[in-house]
């Protein structure tokens, strides 16, 4: 063993320097890739084995898990320390991201063991998002293979900055340096291709220990580093992070009394110093700091990747999702972008719907364009696609509904990368990186008109309104809407009726029934009934309207108070039972596709305004119930 | 530029430090869970740095097996107090009223005591977010556990639908009755713990230090008689050994290493020469394979 690990002796003989010289040392965070037969699983078990991280209980269960289940006969498998999950190890593969630890005379390490299969690229991304460095594991007996392309494209797509070609098995080639040359040239064919300027290829085994923590007598032709060598060399990314412009999002506003306000966060990137001019985005305010507070006593200065609260000189206003930038060079502020997504749900993502977008403590409400492409990440084509599905990656519009800072992603993965979250189920069911802002919708500007939309609803003395009926086909939406209207047509109110039938005949003739085309039928129809609102009318509209999301996203394009939902309460039995239009036979006969009801899902409303029973009301008495509670 | 370089601790510190905030701002109602070990004196230090000057802004939560080591309970009221935070503890009352104990009840003991008495008092204060000190190298399953990690209402853990978890972006976001665990301590290590409750002067329980204590063999653990609770089996006599604790739970249920190490260097010393791993003390793992997974799936911590 060499310099790498000298701590036995000295952790007998002096603790007190071994804990001085532990104390001071750094962070590598990195993610092993490689598919199931690569080794990987080896390396990483080598790794702790060899940093002493593995304890004899520990290697008692080893040794006996290696001679039941293990693929080394009689020998250590040590792939066995790192499969964890009680299915993975029966199935014999990694399933989800495991996080390992160990630690050399000047480094501690943090390995994301992210596995291999297509399937499970999300669990990729995840480890790879943290990581500073990716070693990119290659069987030497069959070269560059599919999925050595797809984690490097992934690798590199999350931003991770360097990249270690480990060429394993070299074992069971005879050391020969032809083939590790060969893979070596072809990947740097590859590499290029994709954006990859630099990479550090290293000849190891695994199995046998060639030249990853000592130099290999097997490998005489190889004078590059050792694979621990360059692991403990490399730059930190939390290095290059502080020579960047100063960015801090604010994560909790500190106000325990009148006399303190601070402003608590995580330093995204640069350096900040007491005295220095701040801007506080989106607001565009300017102040400068007053005081970097911590326990241990207040600094001078914090640099990227310190947690710290900082006071400003002058109150201006600023709150949690907001973004401190050094004042000379603050961040853009946009709500149109195009950005990178990669999808992470069973379900496919829906274009059109919006979902909660969260970039660092910053949550908005989002939604993605139908994808320009797809990212085929075994052949890197760009295909022609509708919608991303699990584990797709592609490039979409993206807009939310304020301004948000943020930086480029590669620039900043602080201020660039986001989750997307569904707004019902609460999953994170998405992540990208925003590439840029698009200019467009900062050059089309509000027009603004005289005649505002309080004057259009004074002219005709009532309070606008979007009276909006959702409910199964059949269950009496339209018969209640067109009752309602009458209604209120004798009482002298301007209104307007926008009946899904009839809206298919023309606006939205050209949308089918798929889930993405229900998403755009509804859009229009709340941006018609939004401007029939501004107009100063009362608007009612039949549609079925099956998803919670977009009845919401019609919802948070009124004022407060002017959407009221009518929930159209009837069974699907009863629905059924009436099939007024005769649909729900064809549906049921497979005529139909995407039939709400039958192969189609419907959300009721949790807490619509109005709830209709209609096994209890007949039409009449359900309009009369709704104008009741309209004009009281 | 000068570019000052954070080592490994400052940038765990940091990154607890950031998931504390995430979590006081995204959930409703948090608790830090304090079960008066090394690792929770730790996240109560962390905790207090978090957010201060203001005092961290939630209770602490003990949840009591009345089982633990006098000098434990000391410490937890003692630090709690020190806080300045609220201290709530939950005995869960069907086992007070079975007289639930871990001589005569086994794996029922820590089912009743902690998996069931933790749900209750998590449910019967309504809390949705629960910090917790485990860290991802004690145990495999912990390896691949989230730092934000998603119950159920019933408060299931399931291993194979966890959420991804990109950069320090952290989803909190749950429905009605669902809720989180918290690990802020995922990426520390044990040694880690030690050199940090080292540098920063954190005072932990004496039954980490060694010092002559009464004790018993029995199963090959090494066990502290701390009580006339403990009843001795036939020919049994409590004899004096200098010992000390690397892990603490339920007195009978962890066993003690035998040392001389009074101070934390010297602790520190004989952790990184040693050959046994951390939970080779605790009898919980050792129940059945993969018995911690299976624990966390039914709700333990």
């Amino acid at each position: 063993m060499n310099e790498i690990y000298k701590t036995d002796a000295l952790i007998a003989e002096d603790i007190d320097q071994y804990l001085e010289t532990h104390q001071h040392k750094t962070m590598l965070r990195f993610i092993t890739c490689g598919s199931v037969d690569d080794g990987k699983s080896t390396l990483i078990g080598r790794l702790l084995y060899d940093s002493k991280m593995i304890f004899e209980d520990q290697l008692a269960t080893l040794e006996a898990d290696s001679k039941r289940v293990g693929t080394q006969g009689e020998a250590i498998d040590f792939a066995l320390l790192v499969d964890g999950l009680a299915a993975e190890r029966e199935q014999g593969i990694t399933i989800d991201v495991a996080y390992r630890f160990f630690a050399t005379e000047k480094r501690k390490f943090i390995v994301a063991d992210t596995p291999g299969h297509e399937q499970y690229t999300r669990n990729m991304v995840t480890g790879a998002s943290t990581a500073d460095l990716a070693v990119i594991l290659v069987d030497a007996r069959k070269g560059i293979l599919t999925q050595t392309r797809r984690h490097s494209y992934l690798a590199h797509l999350i931003g991770i900055r360097h990249i270690v070609l480990a060429v394993n098995k070299m074992d069971l080639v005879g050391y020969d340096p032809a083939v590790f040359d060969r893979i070596v040239a072809d990947y740097r064919d590859f590499a290029q291709s994709i954006g990859i300027a630099d990479f550090t290829p290293v000849p190891i085994s695994g199995l046998a220990g060639d030249n990853i923590t000592t130099r290999s007598d097997n490998t005489p032709w190889y004078d590059g580093p050792v694979l621990l060598e360059h692991l403990e060399a490399v730059e930190l990314n939390q290095t290059a992070e502080q020579l960047k412009p100063f960015r801090m999002p604010v994560q909790w506003v500190n106000r325990p009394n009148l006399d303190f306000r601070g402003f608590a966060g995580t330093i995204a990137t640069g350096q900040v110093k007491v005295g220095d001019d701040v801007r506080v985005l989106p607001s565009g305010k300017t102040t400068k700091i007053s005081r970097i507070v911590t326990m241990d006593g207040d600094l001078d200065m914090a640099v990227a990747g310190q947690a710290v609260t900082l006071c400003f000189a002058d109150e201006i206003d600023c709150s949690r999702g907001q973004v401190i930038t050094a004042a000379k060079k603050p961040v853009e502020v946009a709500d149109q972008f195009e950005a990178t997504v990669i999808w992470m749900e069973d379900d496919d993502m829906v274009p059109g719907r919006a979902y909660w977008l969260k970039i660092g403590p910053q949550t908005v409400s989002a939604v993605v364009a139908q994808p320009k492409y797809q990212i085929n990440v075994n052949t890197m084509e760009h295909l022609a696609c509708k919608t991303l599905d699990l584990n797709g990656i592609g490039v979409a519009t993206l807009t939310t509904d304020r301004e948000i800072p943020f930086e480029p992603y590669t620039e900043s993965r602080d201020l660039g990368g986001f989750i997307l979250i569904d707004k019902m189920t609460n999953r994170t069911v998405g992540a990208g990186l925003l590439n840029f802002a698009l200019r467009r919708a900062q050059n089309i500007h509000w027009q603004a008109t005289d005649i505002s939309r309080e004057h259009h609803a004074a002219m005709k003395n009532q309070k606008p309104l979007v009276l909006w009926m959702t409910g199964l086909s059949g269950s009496g939406k339209s018969t209640i809407a067109n009752l309602v209207e009458k209604k209120l047509a004798r009482m002298n109110r301007h209104t307007f009726l926008l009946d899904g039938d009839n809206v298919r005949h023309g606006l939205n003739k050209d949308l089918g029934f798929t889930e993405a085309d229900r998403v755009e039928n509804i859009r229009r129809v709340g941006e018609v009934a939004r401007l029939m609102a501004d107009a100063g009318l009362i608007v009612i509209t039949a549609f079925i309207s099956p998803f919670r999301s977009e009845r919401d996203m019609v919802r948070g394009m009124l004022p407060a108070g002017e959407f009221v939902e009518v929930f159209v309460d009837t069974p699907l039995e009863e629905a059924e039972k009436r099939d007024v239009k005769g649909l729900y036979a064809k549906a049921r006969a497979g005529e139909l596709k995407n039939f709400t009801g039958i192969d189609s899902p419907y959300e009721a409303p949790d807490a619509p305004e109005i709830r209709i029973d209609t096994t209890r009301m007949s039409p009449e008495e359900a309009a009369d119930m709704i104008i009741a509670k309209l004009i009281p | 530029m000068h570019v000052t370089n954070l080592t490994h601790l400052q940038r765990l510190e940091a990154e607890a430090i950031h998931i504390m905030r995430e979590v006081v701002t995204q959930a409703d109602k948090p608790v830090m869970l304090y079960s008066v070990g090394k690792d929770s004196a730790v996240m109560l230090h962390l905790a207090k740095k978090a957010f201060y000057p203001a005092p961290p802004p939630f209770p602490l939560l003990h949840v009591d097996t009345t089982w633990k080591f006098r000098d434990m309970y000391a410490l937890r009221d003692k630090a709690a107090r020190k806080a300045g935070m609220q201290l709530l503890v939950h005995q869960n009352p069907d086992a007070v009223r079975q007289g639930i104990n871990p001589f005569d009840h086994g794996g029922l003991h820590t089912d009743m005591w902690k998996t069931e008495g933790l749900k209750q008092a998590l449910d019967l204060h309504g809390f949705d977010a629960a910090f917790g000190g485990a860290r991802r190298d004690e145990e495999k399953s912990r390896a691949k556990e989230r730092i934000f990690s998603f119950r159920t209402a019933s408060h299931r853990w399931d291993p194979k639908n966890q959420r991804p978890e990109l950069w320090r972006t952290y989803n909190a976001r749950k429905n009605k009755g669902e809720s989180m665990r918290v690990f802020p301590l995922s990426n520390w290590t044990e040694l880690d713990i030690w050199q940090y409750i080292h540098l920063e002067n954190i005072e932990i329980v004496p039954l980490y230090y060694a010092d002559e204590r009464p004790t018993v063999t029995r199963d090959g653990l090494l066990l502290m008689v701390d009580d006339d609770r403990f009843a001795l089996a036939d020919g049994e006599e409590p004899v004096m050994r200098s010992i000390r604790f690397r892990t603490l739970g339920c007195y009978p249920l962890t066993g003690a290493v035998e040392s001389t190490a009074k101070t934390l260097p010297e602790i520190i010393q004989e952790m990184l020469l040693t050959t046994t791993s951390e939970r080779q003390g605790r009898a919980i793992d050792h129940d059945q394979a993969a018995s911690m997974e299976k624990k966390k799936q039914e709700g333990y911590f």
